[in-house]
């Protein structure tokens, strides 16, 4: 198959999260240079589409997958598409190289590369997938992928708490966007992502828009930690720093911005989509800013700041101004670039220091001063400083912030807010920048902090390179792809817009001075803050409630099943002849008023019938009533059994008749057997009371039945029966329909019953097989009584003549009642006989049969003969037959399904023989006779 | 003739409830076996009565009895052979693991 490029791209990660396992055997440099040759040759087949992406090129590669479900391996490159490609593998090559310094020696590396590249492939599978169900799929390998790697440290509880955690919010937002998805296929009438987007204004008119959008945002707002389901995010700090630098920063969390971007020109527009997705995003920008100051933790600083630089970017999908959505793009962008960079010199502080506890690591500047200018300069982006590139978008957002029509009026509220918001964040990069690298000396570090080794830095300084090089040279340096980006995004040409560092003196600059000056006084009054905030911020804990819902939910589910699953055949039994009464009772309610009676007229019946229903009646109620005294019950079941053949023969089934009447001998010997290990008496019922129930349910369900087998007796049929008759002779060459149905017409559905007899039989060996129990019944006194002489005596004549019998019946069987089925039981009746004569272990050295081979004799005969049809280019099992000239006997009719009842035969015998002698055995492995009963 | 076969197949079926509901592993072997009697004889009376001619398309057959049901309990009663002998292995296999023929393994159970 010829495999495009996009597909190709996403293959090698998941390959490579194969391979790099296996290869890190071999140590862990080859494990960290697999990993990023992996990488690479994933970028490989973008490259060529990239110059394209940049010119506004949409790409689509396509598979044909499950065409009928519309879903396709459809894959889709485009400015979005290339700026995340650039981030997924760009900053995996950075995080590969760091994360080879930061983890321990004793780590091989294997498995936190491979879950990485297996993340990765998910992830660049959710932005370059053009089918919308392909990208649930890829979204929720992307959630599994975190789940496996924030438990990397799995011996740790909290670990696996975070993963547990991470897994169940991102993973219902996931189902949410499941659904999501499906309603929004539904409006457009595709899955194709090209369709969809193009069916903006129909799926805004949807009634089901609402519904759809917000199972869309639900899934977008989990992965992207959005409040109220941000808490996952810090918990999940405890992972790797690595990891946390690439997906909790970089990457995953973005997934759900990218899906805000990528549903853009679907979903926005409505004052819906400005509510919910800009309301979300602004109490998540304000309330991550406010918490990331207090958070003493490094990691969990950074951790609440991420949620707060993804509340901005969800904030300015949301807003009306057409810009907006490009200052999200390049927020994006930027908060990728610094953020990783400050996970990573997080990472190196902890390494260094054995701890991130903010209120120890102080004054690092002097011991590790690279790694200070490094952390400080990326810092300063996240804050907003001039000349760096979070300070760019964080303009533009000022100068939508601006620009955004008035809420009801009050057109200074956004433009407040989001001063406020910038004054939080430069508060809390204060703190991260003053705390960490002056503010005194350390206080009781574990360990002497130095400066890290050169390659560990590398990647941050790369990074913060970046920072830099934006900030000054925006137009230069980013300004193709934000453009390629931004159109994607927004559908058609975005607005004008400068990149520029300088704007003139206007009111965003203000504010952005304003941020700048009140964060820093914020941070100077912090410590009087974080009074406030001990003694009266409400002790609201997502995480424990998190917990608490969770436990419920198991509890519950607990309750749910112990009620369900009560492990009683009774109760399973009675709840489900309660439904079924009750659903049949409904119908029968329900559906408009028909007599019982058919309009057939009835047969008249003769004093014979009458007879027969008497003693059938007798037998099943003599049966139920006995059941206690368990050998009587055997005998009224017989007589039942007896009964049903006289039915068949009554009523022109002969066939049947033979079949009930030789099952029904070997059925009552294998029930006689078992009963010598089983109590020969029911023990009285625990709960007197429950008769009463037992009784209304079986006469009511025999009553539906009774009632439903008269009126379908009283009714008129068109029956199929007459094909099979007309060409029982010429297709299947044979007159006794019954089995030209059997071993021709419906050859194949016989062969998988006899399996099916193969394998109860060989079940039931199984389970016997070597088991030594207890006789309930004691033995007869005189063993001379075993073997009557009298049957032996008989049996020598008796098995040729009934064997032969047996022959004739299995050979005319296709003409003539009989066939393989009523054979094998008949000489398995006969050779039931003769191990009651003489005994299992003289029969058996007579006969050596061997019942497994057998079995494997019948299956293979039955089998041949359907692939020998095949051998002649005919379907499986397509029957032949013809006419044999033999000398003196004149002409013999052959047909090819001879052969196959011959199988037939074979599978039954064995059957039979392998059941009995598995239950004739046990008497002869019996332990030594105990207590009866 | 259809209101006695229509007894006689309710019969059966109400014996078979009645036994598998005893909870004990041979009622519900012979409750099953009525079951299925009862099961096969109203699959055979799908194909109505037909007191006329065996299911044999020789010449000179006018009206033959309904071979399709009659294939299809053809293959039932075998198999439910097969399930009655395996279900008397698993009763005997259970008493001797838990020292009960209760069904639920367990004398003290619900």
């Amino acid at each position: 198959m010829d495999l495009p490029g996009l597909a190709f791209a996403i293959l090698a990660l998941f390959i490579g999260a194969g391979a790099v396992p296996l290869l890190a055997r071999f140590g862990r440099a080859i494990a960290a240079w697999a990993a990023a040759a992996t990488l690479a040759v994933a970028a490989l087949p973008l490259l060529p589409l990239a110059s394209g992406a940049l010119d506004g090129v949409v790409v689509v590669q396509r598979i044909a997958w499950l065409p009928e479900w519309g879903l396709d391996l459809a894959f889709r490159f485009d400015g979005l598409g290339l700026l995340f490609a650039i981030l997924i593998l760009g900053i995996g090559q950075l995080v590969v190289l760091y994360a080879a310094y930061y983890m321990p020696r004793e780590d091989g590396l294997g498995r936190l590369f491979g879950l990485l590249l297996a993340f990765a492939g998910g992830m660049l599978g959710v932005v370059l997938a053009e089918n919308l169900l392909l990208l649930v799929l890829f979204w929720e390998i992307t959630s599994v992928a975190s789940f496996l790697l924030i438990a990397y440290k799995h011996d740790a509880t909290e670990a696996r708490i975070a993963a547990r955690m991470a897994l169940a919010v991102t993973g219902g937002g996931g189902l949410a966007l499941l659904a999501g998805v499906l309603l929004l296929g539904r409006m457009a009438g595709s899955y194709a992502l090209t369709e969809v987007l193009a069916a903006g204004d129909l799926i805004r008119a949807d009634p089901l828009y609402p519904v759809a959008l917000v199972l869309v945002l639900l899934g977008a707002f989990t992965k992207s930690a959005q409040f109220p389901f941000h808490f996952w995010l810090p918990n999940a700090m405890a992972a790797p720093t690595p990891v946390s630098a690439y997906l909790h920063s970089a990457t995953m969390v973005k997934a759900g911005v990218f899906l805000l971007a990528r549903m853009y020109p679907a979903l926005s527009g409505t004052d819906l989509w400005f509510a919910l997705v800009s309301g979300t995003g602004a109490v998540t920008l304000a309330y991550g800013a406010y918490v990331a100051l207090l958070k003493h933790d490094l990691k969990g600083l950074l951790a609440y700041s991420t949620i707060s630089h993804l509340g901005l970017i969800t904030l300015l999908f949301g807003l009306e101004t057409p810009l907006s959505a490009v200052a999200a793009v390049f927020h994006i962008i930027n908060h990728a670039i610094f953020k990783a960079s400050l996970f990573m010199a997080a990472g190196i502080i902890d390494h260094e220091c054995g701890t991130r506890d903010m209120r120890r690591i102080n004054g690092l500047a002097r011991f590790m001063p690279v790694t200070a200018g490094l952390g400080i300069v990326a810092a300063g982006s996240m804050a907003g400083v001039p000349l760096l590139n979070g300070f760019l978008s964080k303009e533009m957002f000022f100068t939508e912030a601006v620009a955004q029509p008035a809420l009801a009026g009050y057109a200074y509220v956004l433009p407040a807010f989001a001063t406020i918001a910038g004054i939080l964040s430069v508060a809390y990069s204060a703190r991260f920048v003053h705390d960490v690298f002056f503010n005194g000396a350390p206080v009781n570090l574990p360990r002497t902090p130095h400066e890290a080794p050169p390659w560990m830095l590398a990647p941050v300084g790369v990074l913060v390179a970046l920072c830099l090089v934006v900030g000054l040279l925006p137009q230069l340096s980013i300004g193709a792809l934000l453009h390629a980006a931004s159109t994607a995004t927004i559908g058609n040409e975005p607005p004008a817009y400068t990149l520029a560092i300088w704007h003139g003196f206007n009111l965003p600059l203000v504010m952005s001075l304003a941020a700048l000056a009140g964060g820093l006084l914020w941070y100077r009054f912090r410590h009087f803050l974080y009074d406030l905030h001990e003694r009266y911020a409400p002790n609201l804990s997502s995480p424990a409630a998190f917990e608490r819902v969770f436990n419920a939910a198991a509890a519950g589910a607990r309750w749910l099943l112990a009620r369900l699953d009560s492990v009683s055949l009774h109760r399973y039994l009675t709840l489900l002849l309660v439904s079924t009464l009750g659903l049949a009772g409904f119908a029968w309610h329900s559906a408009s008023p028909s007599p019982l009676a058919g309009p057939l007229p009835p047969t008249p019946a003769d004093p014979l019938a009458y007879g027969a229903l008497a003693a059938l009646v007798f037998g099943a109620l003599g049966c139920a009533f006995w059941h206690r005294q368990r050998p009587v019950a055997i005998i009224f079941a017989s007589v039942v059994g007896l009964i049903v053949s006289l039915v068949f023969i009554r009523f022109s089934a002969p066939d049947l008749a033979m079949t009930q009447l030789s099952v029904e001998v070997v059925t009552i010997v294998l029930l006689l057997l078992s009963l010598r290990f089983l109590p020969a008496e029911t023990a009285p019922r625990r709960r007197p009371g429950r008769a009463g129930l037992n009784a209304i349910l079986a006469i009511a369900g025999g009553a539906g039945v009774a009632a439903l087998a008269y009126a379908m007796l009283t009714r008129p049929f068109e029956t199929i029966s007459g094909w099979f008759a007309a060409n029982a002779v010429e297709g299947g060459g044979g007159t006794n329909v019954v089995n030209v149905i059997l071993v021709d017409f419906r050859g194949f559905d016989t062969l998988g019953e006899v399996a099916v007899l193969a394998l109860a039989a060989l079940g039931a060996h199984a389970l016997l097989d070597g088991l030594r129990m207890q006789p309930q019944v004691p033995g007869p006194d005189r063993p001379g009584d075993r073997h009557p002489i009298m049957l032996a005596m008989l049996m020598r004549p008796l098995l040729p003549l009934a064997l032969v019998v047996a022959f004739h019946i299995l050979l005319r069987g296709h003409n003539l009642p009989g066939g393989g089925f009523i054979a094998g039981l008949i000489t398995g009746v006969v050779l039931v006989l003769q191990y009651l004569a003489v005994g299992i272990d003289v029969t058996e050295t007579r006969l050596r049969i061997d019942h497994v081979r057998l079995f494997a004799a019948g299956l293979g005969i039955a089998a041949a003969t359907g692939f020998a049809s095949m051998a002649f280019g005919l379907p499986f099992l397509t029957g032949t037959h013809g006419y044999l000239g033999i000398p003196l006997v004149g002409p013999v009719h052959l047909a090819s399904a001879l052969v196959f009842d011959l199988g037939i035969y074979l599978v039954v015998v064995a059957t039979v023989l392998m059941v009995l002698t598995a239950l004739g055995r046990l008497s002869q492995r019996e332990l030594a006779p105990g207590r009866a009963g | 003739m259809e209101a006695l076969l229509a007894t006689g197949i309710g019969t059966l079926v109400a014996a078979g409830l009645w036994l598998i509901l005893q909870a004990r592993s041979f009622s519900v072997v012979l409750g099953l076996t009525l079951l299925s009697y009862g099961a096969n004889l109203f699959i055979f009376a799908a194909g109505r009565l037909a007191p006329v001619a065996a299911p044999l398309a020789l010449p000179g057959a006018a009206r033959l009895a309904d071979a399709l049901p009659q294939a299809l309990v053809l293959t039932a009663i075998v198999i439910s052979f097969g399930m009655t002998a395996y279900l008397v292995a698993l009763a005997l296999r259970a008493m001797a693991e838990t020292g009960t023929d209760h069904v639920d393994g367990r004398e003290d159970g619900p």
